[in-house]
């Protein structure tokens, strides 16, 4: 059963990979203390659950650190392992859905991140480039994960859901700051129809930051990184 | 069920192929090798890895399944045989976090001591080092990641062992030697010296000669 007091989240409110987190104790109905972090100070706490990293989110459980936001969304899904599950019961559809939460990660993340630290036109353009193509990958997967259901988990939001919902206040204030459309009907509508679903869920609605706060953040964040990162030559 | 047809298709000198190789081995499950020429990749691949168009892809039942890591859960979730993972919850998230800190922060710096060369070189061989250092405390005193038997990490990883090997002869650097890694360098050498891990790993002189080549048309045009 939920060991409530006893479960906690070191994070920040805007992280994408916090939230992952989050929904996942949510959809598994565990109560949690989420412990804000300040990332410029980090907690005795952070540094010691996350001594390799230092980095959240971490998953605190009883005495036990959980790092790296899939790792522990598997974790939650492997302890309270009673319904709703995460991942699917099919060991198939596992590897399809563990295959895409990784994609994102490695392959489209770190081109929608680089959007906001483009320097040029034409670098950005070849970063929207990508990232819309991925996306239309990344909706021929929902169609064949969702089975005509609403999530890419079916009924219930699932390991894919949680992976790729967590960025859609992220996408849309890159596409708010640069004027660009990146998730959009015209090339991906299920994912559009999908990203309302997500976020309306219960799971979900309580963590996804406003798009505007969201938008005050990452103006004083892209200041902070253009500052500590000078354009490459 | 589990039951037959399973493909692998690698290359000879391939880690992330070799993982997998060792994972088939330990389960003991028949499969179809197939090596890919990776200058002419085979529409089989680009059909079956669209994504990113690379090696290994495992065949099951003509059903494909992609990336090492997500490969080797693959395995141990439909053969449940001789289990790669740890059975406790927690123990498997450590598994799943130095494999993944090996592959994120290890492998790139060690690539890095291969590729570069002057201050970069340095750089990323003491990046190397230090990473390789911590990913030694996940070892700890144990005879394998996976305690007294080989699991999840000791097959993700092992193969660091070998091209840690390869990359100091080669790139004619230092990364792991008793003195500085006294833990990990045992466990490098204990590694791939199990019967069924050795018959997977391609002759030594051959990844040498294919690695000294590689290095060799790396650095031939460089300034």
């Amino acid at each position: 059963m939920a060991e409530s007091s006893e479960v906690k989240v070191l994070g920040t409110w805007p992280s994408p990979f916090v939230m992952r987190a989050r929904i996942a104790l949510n959809i598994k109905q565990v109560n949690y203390a989420f412990l804000e972090e300040d990332l410029g100070a980090k907690s005795e706490l952070l540094l010691k659950s996350n001594p390799v990293h230092k980095k959240v989110p971490v998953l605190i459980n009883g005495d036990k650190p959980i790092c790296e936001s899939l790792i522990i969304v598997q974790y939650i899904d492997d302890v309270w392992s009673s319904a709703p599950s995460i991942l699917p019961s099919d060991p198939y559809d596992q590897a399809i859905a563990r295959f895409w939460a990784a994609y994102l990660d490695e392959k489209w993340f770190p081109a929608l991140k680089g959007i906001l630290f483009a320097e040029g036109e034409d670098a950005k353009k070849a970063l929207v480039d990508q990232v819309v193509e991925a996306l239309m990958l990344v909706e021929e997967a929902f169609g064949k994960c969702s089975k005509g259901k609403p999530f890419f988990g079916g009924d219930q939001i699932g390991y894919v859901d949680i992976a790729f919902g967590c960025f859609l206040g992220l996408i849309r204030v890159i596409e708010k700051f640069n004027d660009i459309k990146l998730l959009y009907q015209a090339k991906t509508p299920e994912l559009v129809k999908w990203a309302e679903r997500f976020c309306q869920h219960p799971a979900v609605n309580g963590v996804m930051p406003e798009t505007e706060e969201l938008a005050e953040l990452a103006k004083i964040l892209i200041v902070k990184m253009r500052a500590a990162n000078p354009p490459k030559s | 069920m589990a039951g037959e047809s399973v493909k692998l298709l690698g290359f000879w000198c391939s880690p992330y192929a070799l993982r997998v190789k060792w994972a088939l081995k330990l389960k003991g499950i028949e499969y179809e090798y197939v090596e890919e020429d990776l200058v002419n990749k085979s529409p089989q691949l680009l059909q079956y890895n669209p994504a990113y168009k690379k090696i290994p892809v495992l065949v099951h039942h003509g059903k494909p399944v992609v990336e090492s890591l997500v490969i080797l859960e693959y395995i141990d979730d439909t053969w449940k045989q001789n289990p790669i993972l740890p059975e406790d919850p927690y123990e498997r998230a450590v598994a799943r976090f130095w494999a993944k800190f090996a592959d994120d922060k290890c492998v790139p710096a060690m690539m890095g001591a291969f590729t570069k060369q002057g201050e970069e070189k340095e750089k990323a061989v003491k990046e190397a080092q230090e990473n390789l250092k911590i990913l030694e405390s996940g070892l700890g005193e144990k005879s394998f990641f996976g305690g007294d038997k080989i699991g999840f990490v000791d097959i993700a990883v092992g193969w660091i062992g070998v091209w840690v090997r390869l990359t100091e002869e080669v790139a004619e650097v230092n990364l792991v030697d008793a003195k500085t890694m006294p833990l990990l360098n045992a466990w490098f050498e204990r590694f791939p010296e199990l019967p069924t891990i050795k018959e997977c790993i391609p002759p030594w002189d051959k990844l040498l000669e294919h690695n000294r080549n590689f290095h060799k048309r790396l650095t031939a045009g460089s300034t």
